[in-house]
Protein backbone atom coordinates (compact mmCIF):
# COMPACT_ATOMS: atom_id res chain seq x y z
CA UNK A 1 0.00 0.00 0.00
CA UNK A 2 1.07 3.49 -0.80
CA UNK A 3 2.59 5.89 2.07
CA UNK A 4 0.68 9.23 1.98
CA UNK A 5 2.67 12.15 0.65
CA UNK A 6 3.98 14.38 3.11
CA UNK A 7 2.93 18.36 2.71
CA UNK A 8 6.58 19.02 1.80
CA UNK A 9 6.66 16.42 -1.21
CA UNK A 10 3.60 18.29 -2.32
CA UNK A 11 5.44 21.60 -2.11
CA UNK A 12 7.78 20.28 -3.78
CA UNK A 13 5.87 18.69 -6.97
CA UNK A 14 3.48 22.05 -6.79
CA UNK A 15 7.05 24.01 -7.27
CA UNK A 16 8.64 21.76 -9.68
CA UNK A 17 4.81 22.31 -11.54
CA UNK A 18 4.89 25.88 -11.38
CA UNK A 19 8.79 25.92 -12.87
CA UNK A 20 7.44 24.05 -15.23
CA UNK A 21 4.73 26.33 -16.66
CA UNK A 22 6.96 29.22 -16.30
CA UNK A 23 9.52 27.22 -18.41
CA UNK A 24 6.43 27.10 -20.72
CA UNK A 25 5.57 30.55 -20.77
CA UNK A 26 8.59 31.88 -21.33
CA UNK A 27 8.59 29.89 -24.51
CA UNK A 28 5.98 30.97 -25.47
CA UNK A 29 6.48 34.75 -24.74
CA UNK A 30 9.85 34.02 -27.25
CA UNK A 31 7.70 32.18 -29.31
CA UNK A 32 5.30 34.95 -29.94
CA UNK A 33 8.17 37.44 -29.99
CA UNK A 34 9.69 35.47 -32.62
CA UNK A 35 6.85 35.79 -34.57
CA UNK A 36 6.27 39.00 -34.44
CA UNK A 37 9.53 39.61 -35.85
CA UNK A 38 9.48 37.33 -38.97
CA UNK A 39 5.95 38.88 -39.19
CA UNK A 40 7.88 42.48 -39.46
CA UNK A 41 10.21 41.16 -41.58
CA UNK A 42 7.64 39.26 -43.83
CA UNK A 43 6.18 43.03 -44.50
CA UNK A 44 9.85 44.48 -44.74
CA UNK A 45 10.47 41.97 -47.61
CA UNK A 46 7.30 42.58 -49.19
CA UNK A 47 7.40 46.24 -48.84
CA UNK A 48 11.12 46.01 -50.62
CA UNK A 49 10.06 43.50 -53.47
CA UNK A 50 7.19 45.69 -53.81
CA UNK A 51 9.34 48.87 -54.78
CA UNK A 52 12.16 46.64 -56.41
CA UNK A 53 9.63 45.33 -58.93
CA UNK A 54 7.56 49.08 -59.31
CA UNK A 55 9.16 51.96 -60.52
CA UNK A 56 11.01 53.40 -63.51
CA UNK A 57 14.55 53.06 -61.42
CA UNK A 58 14.18 49.62 -60.09
CA UNK A 59 17.08 47.12 -60.91
CA UNK A 60 14.19 44.48 -62.26
CA UNK A 61 12.75 47.00 -64.62
CA UNK A 62 16.63 48.08 -65.64
CA UNK A 63 17.15 44.65 -66.61
CA UNK A 64 13.89 44.16 -67.89
CA UNK A 65 15.08 47.26 -70.64
CA UNK A 66 18.62 45.89 -70.82
CA UNK A 67 16.68 42.61 -71.93
CA UNK A 68 14.84 44.15 -74.51
CA UNK A 69 17.43 46.42 -75.75
CA UNK A 70 19.31 43.28 -75.97
CA UNK A 71 16.20 41.44 -77.88
CA UNK A 72 15.76 44.38 -80.03
CA UNK A 73 19.62 44.01 -81.06
CA UNK A 74 19.80 40.56 -81.33
CA UNK A 75 17.00 40.83 -84.45
CA UNK A 76 18.59 43.90 -86.00
CA UNK A 77 21.80 41.16 -85.69
CA UNK A 78 19.72 38.65 -87.75
CA UNK A 79 18.61 40.63 -89.95
CA UNK A 80 21.37 41.91 -90.86
CA UNK A 81 22.93 38.65 -90.75
CA UNK A 82 20.04 37.91 -93.64
CA UNK A 83 20.92 40.66 -95.80
CA UNK A 84 24.74 39.55 -95.73
CA UNK A 85 23.96 35.95 -96.51
CA UNK A 86 21.73 36.89 -98.73
CA UNK A 87 24.66 39.62 -100.49
CA UNK A 88 26.88 36.68 -100.28
CA UNK A 89 24.80 34.37 -102.42
CA UNK A 90 24.36 37.15 -104.76
CA UNK A 91 28.35 37.97 -104.74
CA UNK A 92 29.00 33.86 -105.26
CA UNK A 93 26.52 34.47 -108.28
CA UNK A 94 28.22 37.04 -109.48
CA UNK A 95 31.28 35.54 -109.53
CA UNK A 96 30.31 32.66 -111.25
CA UNK A 97 28.69 35.04 -113.72
CA UNK A 98 32.49 36.77 -114.13
CA UNK A 99 34.02 33.71 -114.05
CA UNK A 100 31.90 32.60 -116.99
CA UNK A 101 32.53 36.14 -118.58
CA UNK A 102 36.04 35.39 -118.01
CA UNK A 103 36.55 32.33 -120.03
CA UNK A 104 34.05 33.60 -122.72
CA UNK A 105 36.36 36.37 -123.24
CA UNK A 106 39.45 33.88 -123.11
CA UNK A 107 37.28 31.89 -126.08
CA UNK A 108 37.09 35.40 -128.34
CA UNK A 109 40.46 36.40 -127.13
CA UNK A 110 41.97 33.42 -128.51
CA UNK A 111 39.80 32.72 -131.98
CA UNK A 112 40.34 36.28 -132.90
CA UNK A 113 44.36 36.30 -132.06
CA UNK A 114 44.54 33.24 -133.82
CA UNK A 115 42.75 34.46 -137.04
CA UNK A 116 44.77 37.51 -137.68
CA UNK A 117 48.00 35.90 -136.72
CA UNK A 118 48.29 34.75 -140.08
CA UNK A 119 47.69 36.80 -143.89
CA UNK A 120 48.02 32.73 -145.60
CA UNK A 121 44.34 32.32 -146.99
CA UNK A 122 44.42 28.78 -146.76
CA UNK A 123 45.49 29.33 -143.30
CA UNK A 124 43.56 31.58 -141.98
CA UNK A 125 40.99 28.92 -143.39
CA UNK A 126 42.20 26.30 -141.23
CA UNK A 127 42.42 27.90 -138.64
CA UNK A 128 38.62 29.17 -138.66
CA UNK A 129 38.10 25.67 -139.01
CA UNK A 130 39.64 24.79 -135.78
CA UNK A 131 37.73 27.52 -134.27
CA UNK A 132 34.61 25.99 -135.12
CA UNK A 133 35.23 22.32 -134.53
CA UNK A 134 36.98 23.00 -130.71
CA UNK A 135 35.40 26.48 -129.58
CA UNK A 136 31.80 26.11 -131.34
CA UNK A 137 31.96 22.00 -131.14
CA UNK A 138 30.43 21.56 -135.05
CA UNK A 139 31.37 18.31 -136.83
CA UNK A 140 29.51 19.54 -139.91
CA UNK A 141 30.44 23.01 -141.34
CA UNK A 142 31.07 24.90 -144.76
CA UNK A 143 32.56 28.13 -145.51
CA UNK A 144 31.31 29.45 -148.13
CA UNK A 145 33.14 32.66 -150.17
CA UNK A 146 30.99 34.76 -152.69
CA UNK A 147 31.77 35.18 -156.15
CA UNK A 148 30.80 39.19 -156.00
CA UNK A 149 30.53 38.89 -160.32
CA UNK A 150 28.37 35.70 -160.75
CA UNK A 151 26.62 36.44 -156.90
CA UNK A 152 27.61 32.55 -155.94
CA UNK A 153 28.47 31.31 -152.70
CA UNK A 154 31.41 28.88 -153.56
CA UNK A 155 32.41 26.27 -150.42
CA UNK A 156 36.27 26.94 -149.92
CA UNK A 157 36.81 25.06 -146.76
CA UNK A 158 34.58 22.21 -144.86
CA UNK A 159 34.26 19.72 -142.30
CA UNK A 160 32.50 16.50 -142.06
CA UNK A 161 31.74 16.69 -145.96
CA UNK A 162 33.47 17.40 -149.10
CA UNK A 163 33.55 20.59 -149.92
CA UNK A 164 33.94 19.66 -153.79
CA UNK A 165 30.94 18.24 -153.35
CA UNK A 166 29.42 21.34 -152.09
CA UNK A 167 26.47 23.16 -154.41
CA UNK A 168 27.28 26.36 -155.59
CA UNK A 169 24.52 28.64 -153.83
CA UNK A 170 22.86 31.57 -155.59
CA UNK A 171 22.66 34.96 -153.38
CA UNK A 172 18.82 35.00 -152.24
CA UNK A 173 18.42 30.40 -152.57
CA UNK A 174 17.35 29.12 -149.83
CA UNK A 175 18.67 29.79 -145.92
CA UNK A 176 22.30 29.94 -146.53
CA UNK A 177 21.64 32.55 -150.10
CA UNK A 178 19.03 34.25 -147.89
CA UNK A 179 21.95 34.92 -145.30
CA UNK A 180 24.22 36.12 -147.89
CA UNK A 181 21.77 38.55 -149.16
CA UNK A 182 20.15 40.08 -146.12
CA UNK A 183 23.71 39.51 -144.12
CA UNK A 184 21.42 38.78 -140.87
CA UNK A 185 22.66 35.79 -139.28
CA UNK A 186 20.31 32.39 -138.61
CA UNK A 187 19.92 30.33 -135.92
CA UNK A 188 17.36 27.43 -136.14
CA UNK A 189 15.10 28.26 -133.40
CA UNK A 190 14.55 24.59 -132.51
CA UNK A 191 18.28 23.08 -132.21
CA UNK A 192 17.08 19.96 -130.29
CA UNK A 193 14.75 19.10 -132.80
CA UNK A 194 16.41 20.17 -135.76
CA UNK A 195 15.67 17.60 -138.82
CA UNK A 196 16.86 19.39 -141.98
CA UNK A 197 14.56 19.06 -144.99
CA UNK A 198 17.91 19.00 -147.15
CA UNK A 199 21.87 18.83 -147.07
CA UNK A 200 22.14 22.23 -147.32
CA UNK A 201 19.67 23.37 -144.54
CA UNK A 202 21.86 24.85 -141.99
CA UNK A 203 21.46 24.94 -138.11
CA UNK A 204 23.48 27.93 -138.37
CA UNK A 205 24.11 29.91 -140.97
CA UNK A 206 26.63 33.44 -140.60
CA UNK A 207 27.26 35.66 -142.74
CA UNK A 208 31.11 37.03 -142.81
CA UNK A 209 31.09 40.55 -143.49
CA UNK A 210 32.94 43.48 -143.09
CA UNK A 211 31.23 46.46 -142.39
CA UNK A 212 27.98 45.79 -144.76
CA UNK A 213 29.93 44.05 -147.69
CA UNK A 214 29.19 40.56 -147.76
CA UNK A 215 32.65 38.86 -148.46
CA UNK A 216 31.00 34.69 -147.72
CA UNK A 217 29.56 32.68 -145.22
CA UNK A 218 29.68 30.04 -142.42
CA UNK A 219 27.18 27.41 -142.22
CA UNK A 220 26.84 25.14 -139.43
CA UNK A 221 25.03 21.76 -140.18
CA UNK A 222 25.64 19.77 -136.76
CA UNK A 223 26.65 20.12 -133.38
CA UNK A 224 29.01 17.69 -131.67
CA UNK A 225 27.21 15.32 -129.72
CA UNK A 226 28.30 16.02 -126.27
CA UNK A 227 27.36 19.90 -126.78
CA UNK A 228 23.97 18.18 -126.03
CA UNK A 229 22.26 19.86 -128.99
CA UNK A 230 22.04 23.37 -127.52
CA UNK A 231 23.90 26.88 -128.74
CA UNK A 232 24.95 28.80 -125.23
CA UNK A 233 25.90 32.82 -124.86
CA UNK A 234 29.37 32.20 -125.69
CA UNK A 235 28.58 30.00 -129.49
CA UNK A 236 26.76 33.23 -130.32
CA UNK A 237 29.33 35.68 -129.04
CA UNK A 238 31.67 33.41 -130.91
CA UNK A 239 29.03 33.57 -134.06
CA UNK A 240 29.25 36.64 -133.74
CA UNK A 241 32.91 37.23 -133.38
CA UNK A 242 33.62 35.48 -136.43
CA UNK A 243 31.15 37.36 -138.22
CA UNK A 244 33.57 40.12 -138.79
CA UNK A 245 36.88 38.85 -137.62
CA UNK A 246 36.43 35.27 -139.99
CA UNK A 247 35.55 37.80 -142.52
CA UNK A 248 38.75 40.89 -141.67
CA UNK A 249 41.03 37.63 -141.83
CA UNK A 250 40.04 36.27 -145.06
CA UNK A 251 39.27 39.15 -146.88
CA UNK A 252 42.87 40.36 -145.63
CA UNK A 253 44.80 37.35 -146.31
CA UNK A 254 43.24 37.26 -149.91
CA UNK A 255 44.23 40.45 -150.62
CA UNK A 256 47.81 39.91 -149.45
CA UNK A 257 48.28 37.01 -151.86
CA UNK A 258 46.78 39.13 -154.69
CA UNK A 259 49.35 42.16 -153.77
CA UNK A 260 52.33 39.53 -153.41
CA UNK A 261 51.47 37.90 -156.83
CA UNK A 262 50.98 41.56 -158.15
CA UNK A 263 53.84 42.78 -156.82
CA UNK A 264 56.31 39.58 -157.99
CA UNK A 265 55.12 40.17 -161.15
CA UNK A 266 55.91 44.41 -161.32
CA UNK A 267 59.16 43.17 -159.80
CA UNK A 268 59.70 40.88 -162.41
CA UNK A 269 59.02 43.92 -165.31
CA UNK A 270 61.33 46.11 -163.21
CA UNK A 271 63.58 43.15 -163.42
CA UNK A 272 63.32 43.09 -167.02
CA UNK A 273 63.18 46.76 -167.77
CA UNK A 274 66.43 47.14 -165.95
CA UNK A 275 68.47 44.31 -167.27
CA UNK A 276 68.26 42.20 -164.66
CA UNK A 277 66.22 39.12 -165.67
CA UNK A 278 68.47 39.08 -168.87
CA UNK B 1 54.12 30.79 -103.83
CA UNK B 2 53.85 27.72 -105.04
CA UNK B 3 55.15 26.73 -108.84
CA UNK B 4 53.38 24.43 -111.31
CA UNK B 5 54.33 22.79 -114.15
CA UNK B 6 51.81 22.35 -117.00
CA UNK B 7 52.50 20.79 -120.62
CA UNK B 8 49.75 20.88 -122.95
CA UNK B 9 49.92 18.56 -125.98
CA UNK B 10 47.95 19.62 -128.31
CA UNK B 11 48.37 20.09 -132.22
CA UNK B 12 45.70 22.83 -132.71
CA UNK B 13 47.21 26.41 -131.72
CA UNK B 14 44.19 27.38 -131.00
CA UNK B 15 43.15 24.64 -128.75
CA UNK B 16 46.85 25.06 -127.24
CA UNK B 17 46.94 28.47 -126.63
CA UNK B 18 43.10 28.28 -125.39
CA UNK B 19 44.23 25.81 -122.60
CA UNK B 20 47.23 27.32 -121.97
CA UNK B 21 45.35 30.79 -121.48
CA UNK B 22 42.93 29.04 -119.50
CA UNK B 23 45.84 27.14 -117.41
CA UNK B 24 47.86 30.41 -116.53
CA UNK B 25 44.74 31.74 -114.34
CA UNK B 26 46.26 29.11 -112.01
CA UNK B 27 48.71 31.05 -109.70
CA UNK B 28 52.36 30.11 -110.71
CA UNK B 29 51.51 28.07 -113.48
CA UNK B 30 54.04 27.47 -115.68
CA UNK B 31 52.86 26.25 -118.71
CA UNK B 32 55.02 24.74 -121.40
CA UNK B 33 53.39 23.53 -124.51
CA UNK B 34 53.93 20.46 -127.45
CA UNK B 35 52.35 19.78 -130.77
CA UNK B 36 52.45 16.70 -130.59
CA UNK B 37 54.07 13.07 -128.62
CA UNK B 38 57.01 13.41 -129.65
CA UNK B 39 57.78 16.91 -128.48
CA UNK B 40 56.03 16.32 -125.36
CA UNK B 41 58.24 13.24 -124.68
CA UNK B 42 61.39 15.71 -125.55
CA UNK B 43 60.01 18.10 -123.11
CA UNK B 44 59.16 15.46 -120.11
CA UNK B 45 62.74 14.69 -120.40
CA UNK B 46 64.16 18.34 -120.01
CA UNK B 47 61.18 19.57 -117.02
CA UNK B 48 59.61 18.35 -114.18
CA UNK B 49 55.67 18.39 -114.53
CA UNK B 50 52.87 18.39 -112.53
CA UNK B 51 50.30 17.59 -114.98
CA UNK B 52 50.14 16.63 -118.39
CA UNK B 53 46.97 17.93 -120.73
CA UNK B 54 47.13 16.13 -123.91
CA UNK B 55 44.41 15.23 -126.87
CA UNK B 56 44.09 12.22 -128.34
CA UNK B 57 44.24 13.18 -132.13
CA UNK B 58 47.86 14.21 -132.85
CA UNK B 59 50.03 13.26 -135.73
CA UNK B 60 53.23 11.56 -134.93
CA UNK B 61 52.79 10.24 -131.67
CA UNK B 62 48.65 10.82 -130.61
CA UNK B 63 47.61 11.43 -126.79
CA UNK B 64 47.06 7.88 -126.00
CA UNK B 65 50.28 6.18 -127.15
CA UNK B 66 52.23 9.20 -125.12
CA UNK B 67 49.76 8.53 -121.93
CA UNK B 68 50.91 4.83 -122.54
CA UNK B 69 55.01 5.17 -122.68
CA UNK B 70 54.03 8.16 -119.91
CA UNK B 71 52.67 5.48 -117.67
CA UNK B 72 55.42 2.67 -118.50
CA UNK B 73 58.18 5.31 -117.43
CA UNK B 74 58.41 5.25 -113.49
CA UNK B 75 60.43 9.12 -113.91
CA UNK B 76 57.12 10.23 -115.05
CA UNK B 77 54.31 7.60 -114.08
CA UNK B 78 52.93 9.29 -111.38
CA UNK B 79 51.93 12.48 -113.39
CA UNK B 80 48.44 12.92 -113.57
CA UNK B 81 47.33 13.40 -116.87
CA UNK B 82 44.13 14.27 -118.71
CA UNK B 83 43.06 13.85 -122.21
CA UNK B 84 41.13 15.50 -124.32
CA UNK B 85 39.44 14.53 -127.65
CA UNK B 86 36.55 15.85 -130.16
CA UNK B 87 35.42 12.80 -130.29
CA UNK B 88 32.51 12.34 -127.82
CA UNK B 89 32.88 8.63 -128.05
CA UNK B 90 32.80 6.28 -124.95
CA UNK B 91 35.67 4.10 -126.37
CA UNK B 92 37.61 6.78 -126.31
CA UNK B 93 37.38 7.42 -122.74
CA UNK B 94 37.31 4.46 -121.91
CA UNK B 95 40.67 3.44 -123.78
CA UNK B 96 41.65 6.65 -122.05
CA UNK B 97 41.06 5.31 -118.56
CA UNK B 98 42.35 2.20 -119.07
CA UNK B 99 45.89 2.86 -120.14
CA UNK B 100 45.90 5.76 -116.70
CA UNK B 101 44.33 8.94 -117.54
CA UNK B 102 42.97 10.66 -114.59
CA UNK B 103 40.19 12.33 -116.54
CA UNK B 104 39.22 12.51 -119.59
CA UNK B 105 37.72 16.19 -121.10
CA UNK B 106 35.75 16.08 -124.64
CA UNK B 107 36.00 19.17 -126.92
CA UNK B 108 34.42 21.98 -126.79
CA UNK B 109 36.66 22.54 -123.40
CA UNK B 110 34.85 24.21 -121.05
CA UNK B 111 37.81 26.21 -118.90
CA UNK B 112 36.09 25.98 -115.76
CA UNK B 113 35.63 22.15 -115.94
CA UNK B 114 39.14 22.13 -117.03
CA UNK B 115 40.44 24.54 -113.98
CA UNK B 116 38.38 22.63 -111.70
CA UNK B 117 39.89 18.67 -113.01
CA UNK B 118 43.73 20.08 -112.68
CA UNK B 119 42.99 21.84 -109.48
CA UNK B 120 41.71 18.59 -108.10
CA UNK B 121 44.22 16.28 -109.59
CA UNK B 122 47.19 18.78 -108.20
CA UNK B 123 45.64 19.59 -105.28
CA UNK B 124 45.24 22.97 -105.65
CA UNK B 125 43.52 25.45 -103.76
CA UNK B 126 42.88 28.97 -104.43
Amino acid sequence: MDKPESTGDLFKKTREFLDIFRKGEEFTQDLLKENERLRFKIIQIEEESKTVNKGEGSPVSKLREALKQLEEEKRTLLDRFREVEAENKDFASKYIEVEEENNNLANLYVASYQLHSTLDFNEVLRILQEIVINLVGSDRFAIMVLDEVTNLLTAVAAEGMDEKRIKKVKVGDGVIGDVARTGESYFEPDVEGFKPANEMDPLVCIPLKIKDRIIGVLAVFSLLEQKSKKLSRVDYELFSMLAGHAATAIFSSKLYSVSERKLSTIQGFIDLLSGKGL
Amino acid sequence: MAEYNFLVVEDSPTMRQLISFSLKRIRGAKISEAGNGVEALKKLSEIKFNLIVADINMPLMDGLKLLSIVRKDPNHAHIPVIIVSTEGADADKEKGMQLGANAYLSKPIQTSELLETVKELVKIEE
